[in-house]
């Protein structure tokens, strides 16, 4: 039998505003344990959350961004659990009225809705530490605001799947509500799937998997989930709707808790928070303030660059890229050269270092300080790169690194010739060879020349010259 | 001269004068103790080093000419679930017995740059969960009036210290009645404020949405001196009002209000109360008050307070006010899902009891909260998960939440026609002890005339209207529209004046 599987994707993302969601700690990831916690958001008794209020403006511009509609009137609510990862043994969250609803992210092919996007606040950590076998508890990172994203059961693939993450990330990127770190748990995605043969209209059971911090991960989880679940069904076996934590190491997947022994989250409307509401004004400016978001600029730089698609593709797949593009472009006044450059050698130097566009940390305008001295002669394509790689290592200033290095070309004709000719004189049995009609010998003279000023003219220029010496 | 006789307005004004200082006010509120605490345990913590260090501040602000406040110098009690940097802060459960806080509520940084002193922490109901105090894990707290009667609870420590003259001023709190309550039983006066007018932050949550922080004192004066000090915005409770902002409060007060509210300064405030009158000002009587269960004499003792109410200039008249019978059921309801929620953070992880025979993280949640919580507190935290449990929660909270909007808007309605409505705080006077605990659904059901108020969020004032056959203390209520605490005390004072002449 043929199945087709379903995929739901929830993301959670952190948002990059300066403080927490309650409180005025710093959410900068990193810091020793508990350092950035005070009494409110470390849950002591007797304390009262006080909302951020750019964490409404971030989640309606991420709602309009994804064509949601926002919620005029939204309000907070508890969601109620026992783990010593949650100082309150509440989390604050949205349920009866999500600040964004029914949206879409558009992907290749397909609109996948968004079933809604919620503000709630970010729980602590846990580390266990294997050598006193305790686990002990980070409050740093409680009431970092978070968003959820959740997507309606509108996937149906591995590859769509990563799609959509990939384009929502962008989205999140461009807006500049999160920084999308996924090694920093700033961008997370948890996988509602099931199967069902093809033409059923009723959907299978679904399980919910959790634990995957990369894109590669996820796919793997996804691919593995759903052969999982067809080798049940074929088995003659049902699915059991449960959570599932995902083992990248082990390639695999394991239970961790069943529908029945689901938490009663005992959600009821947070009463220290005054309700949210949110006027057509309010949304006009955030909607105005909106950035050009991915699909925008795709068009933009296939209409205005004459950029393949491929291209544009793959460079707006990441705001870091689209703002080296448009900066280096900028300064060399070239951009296919800026598109090639970034396809070819970034991506490399990138990949070579396990670098992610994130975590670009050179002046953008550099790049396009390379081109304009290869395209002008200033350099050779050759040094460029190299010195295109000590940018992006080192993040010199190409101008005066070429300088320091005397890496320029030789642009003064009279000092090639006179380089030129003192080889003319040293090699005249390959003179007249050439002349006698053996174009190898001319090849040699030029390897010759070249060396003599050590690859610093023009390889043009110093032919020509040597056919003017030579005389023919 | 016997600074105990005094008003607190009185003493303050002596101290500004030069005539006592703070250290002998403090002096003597501490010998007042020393005297009355064996018999009445209204104390959990007093606070002597900190307290005599805070006086000589004060002394040496007012001597620089400093003005403080029409309080300052006098020396306040405090409810212990309001948090206290340093000093430790129980809520009367062993749960928190040993737990410090590192920070100051709102209302305390409030009352120490006003100038009062706080002396101590006071008595009260686990949790702020009972009507007699005896849900304390820590003290038993005795009325004044007669040490075999409860002082009525959850603020029981608090109206005890001042009808037993320890100190002038306490704060208490106030979610279904436990400012009311207490005040009508020791024969003190009490101000619960609207939901919103007094920052809860600071104040160790029972529930949320009903829980406010008020004044207990001698008279009606001294509390608009201190609600006065007590109300306004603050930053860090997000639903916390502005005491008289005109932009925010604008249309309300052009509606609504009269000129008390609006006047700013403790002072003002307290002027504006003493010039109150009560000509032509109309107050409603539900005659759902006065019905079943009703002592007699409390009754009668409250008739008598309407008539010299209007004998002051009042007409008074009675209405239908039906939906007063589903306001306890509806209270207990959403007092009880908020309360589970809040005390949910009690695990013995981070700070307070923290059971020593717990194996591993579930015996730690399991035993600590077993052993470190008393029967009222697990019974109400019982109830609030039941309620809140997916499949219950239409049938419970979310019409427990109706029924608070019906509440609501019957007594919106009643003020379109009423300046202030008047009934009895509680069914009868003082309980005896141990009388309450062998019945608590009959006790909650005694809180019928106060659970409304909190449920509509209005401001309401308990005060002493005479006594029984036994010379127990009846205490009236007068509640009013939103922020309207400056026409009850107004009010109060008028009456408290003609009952004492």
């Amino acid at each position: 039998m043929e199945y087709e599987i379903v995929i739901g994707l929830e993301v959670h993302t952190e948002l990059a505003t300066a403080s927490k969601i309650f409180c005025g700690c710093t959410t900068k990831f990193g810091g020793e344990p508990n350092t950035h916690v005070c009494e409110v958001c470390s849950g002591m008794p007797g304390v009262l959350p006080v909302l951020n209020k750019q964490v409404v403006e971030f989640a309606i511009r991420t709602g309009l961004a994804t064509n949601c509609s926002i919620t005029r009137y939204n309000k907070f609510d508890r969601k109620n659990y026992f783990y010593p990862d949650l100082p309150k043994a509440y989390q604050i969250s949205q349920l009866y009225l999500p600040i964004c609803r029914e949206g879409f992210v558009q992907i290749s092919g397909k609109q996948v809705r968004i079933h809604e996007i919620h503000m709630e606040e970010d729980a602590g950590k846990l580390i266990h530490d294997p050598y006193d076998d305790v686990t002990l508890v980070d409050y740093n990172r409680c009431g970092v605001p978070l968003l959820e994203i959740v997507s309606e059961p509108d996937l149906c693939s591995a590859e769509e799947a990563i799609e959509y993450l990939e384009k929502l990330r962008a989205i999140l990127q461009y807006t500049g509500v999160s920084d999308c770190k996924m090694q920093e748990g700033s961008f997370r995605a948890d996988v509602n799937l099931s199967v069902r043969p093809v033409g059923q209209e009723e959907l299978g059971t679904r399980t919910e998997m959790k634990n995957m911090n990369s894109f590669k991960a996820i796919a793997r989880a996804i691919e593995c989930e759903s052969k999982r679940q067809i080798a049940v069904i074929e088995a003659g076996g049902r699915i059991i709707q449960e959570t599932r934590r995902w083992d990248d190491n082990k390639g695999k997947s394991f239970a961790m808790r069943t529908k029945e022994d689901a938490h009663d989250y005992k959600y009821f409307p947070e009463p220290d928070l005054p309700p949210i509401s949110i006027s057509e004004s309010d949304i006009d400016r955030v909607r105005a303030a909106l950035p050009e978001l991915p699909d925008a600029k795709k068009a933009r730089y296939i209409k205005e660059y004459g950029l393949p698609e491929y291209d544009t593709e793959i460079i707006t797949r990441s705001v870091e890229l689209t703002r080296l593009f448009e900066e280096a472009s900028a300064r060399c006044s070239s951009p296919k050269d800026t598109a090639n450059w970034i396809m070819t050698e970034l991506l490399r130097l990138m990949s070579d270092a396990g670098v992610l566009p994130e975590d670009l940390a050179f002046d953008f305008a550099s790049l396009g300080k390379v081109i304009a001295l290869v395209s002008s002669g200033k350099i050779n394509r050759g040094t460029g790169k190299k010195v295109f790689a000590k940018v992006f290592a080192e993040n010199v200033d190409p101008e005066s690194y070429i300088r320091e290095h005397n890496l320029a070309l030789v642009t003064d004709t009279a000092a090639i010739r006179a380089e030129l000719e003192q080889v003319v004189a040293a090699n005249e049995k390959s003179v007249a060879e050439y002349r006698g009609g053996k174009e190898q010998a001319f090849q040699y003279l030029i390897g010759q020349g070249m060396r003599a000023l050590r690859g610093k003219a023009p390889a043009n220029v110093v032919g020509e010259l040597l056919h003017e010496i030579v005389g023919c | 001269m016997d600074l105990l006789t005094l008003s607190a307005l009185e003493l303050s004004a002596k101290i500004h004068a030069g005539e006592t200082t703070v250290r002998e006010a403090l002096d003597a509120a501490y010998r007042a103790i020393e005297l009355e605490e064996p018999r009445i345990h209204a104390f959990v913590s007093l606070c002597k080093e900190d307290a005599y260090a805070k006086a000589q501040a004060v002394q040496e602000r007012l001597d620089a000419g400093e003005e403080l406040s029409p309080l300052a110098g006098v020396p306040i009690a405090v409810k212990d679930n309001i948090c206290t940097k340093g000093v430790r802060t129980t809520c009367g459960s062993r749960m928190l017995e040993g737990f410090v806080p590192t920070y100051n509520a709102h209302v305390v940084d409030l009352l120490e740059s006003a100038g009062l002193v706080i002396l101590g922490k006071t008595n009260m109901d686990e949790f702020a969960m009972g009507s007699t105090t005896e849900t304390s894990a820590l003290a038993d707290t005795r009325n004044p009036v007669d040490p075999e009667r409860v002082p009525g609870g959850s603020s029981g420590g608090s109206a005890a210290a001042v009808a037993a003259g320890e100190v002038r001023l306490a704060l208490g709190s106030d979610t279904g009645g436990s400012i009311r309550q207490p005040s009508a039983f020791c024969g003190v006066t009490g101000l619960k404020p609207t939901y919103g007018s007094v920052s809860r932050y600071g104040l160790v949550a029972y529930a949320s949405s009903l829980d406010q922080i008020g004044p207990i004192g001698k008279n009606a004066a001294d509390c608009a001196a201190l609600y006065a000090i007590l109300r306004g915005k603050d930053q860090r409770d997000a639903t916390s009002m502005p005491a008289y902002d005109a932009e925010q409060n604008a249309p309300y007060i052009a509606e609504h209000m009269n000129a008390v509210h609006c006047s700013k300064t403790p002072d003002e405030f307290v002027s504006a109360v003493k010039d109150y009158s009560l000509a032509g000002k109309k107050i409603g009587i539900p005659r759902e008050f006065f019905g079943e269960g009703l002592q007699e004499d409390v009754a009668a003792r409250v008739r008598e307070a309407a008539a010299a109410l209007e004998s002051l200039g009042a007409q008074i008249e009675e209405f239908d006010l039906p939906v007063a019978k589903y306001a306890v059921p509806a209270y207990y309801i959403i007092a009880c899902a908020e309360a589970c929620s809040n005390l949910s953070r009690y695990d013995g992880i981070k700070y307070g009891y923290s059971s020593p025979d717990a194996e591993d993280l579930r015996s730690v949640y399991i035993n600590s909260r077993s052993q470190g919580f008393g029967m009222e507190v697990k019974r109400r935290i019982m109830l609030g998960n039941f309620v809140l449990s997916s499949g219950y929660y239409d049938s419970y909270y979310k019409k427990a939440l109706q029924v608070k909007r019906l509440v609501q808007d019957a007594l919106t309605a009643a003020f379109e026609r009423y300046d202030m409505v008047l009934g009895p705080v509680y069914p009868t006077t003082a309980l005896r002890r141990g009388e309450g605990l062998s019945d608590p659904l009959k006790l909650y059901l005694g809180d019928i005339y106060t659970v409304m108020v909190n449920l509509a969020g209005l401001p309401a004032l308990s005060l002493p209207c005479g006594a029984d056959a036994d010379g127990l203390p009846v205490g009236l209520q007068l509640i009013g529209k939103p922020f309207g605490e400056g026409e009850l005390l107004g009010a109060g004072n008028k009456l408290q004046i003609t009952i004492n002449n």
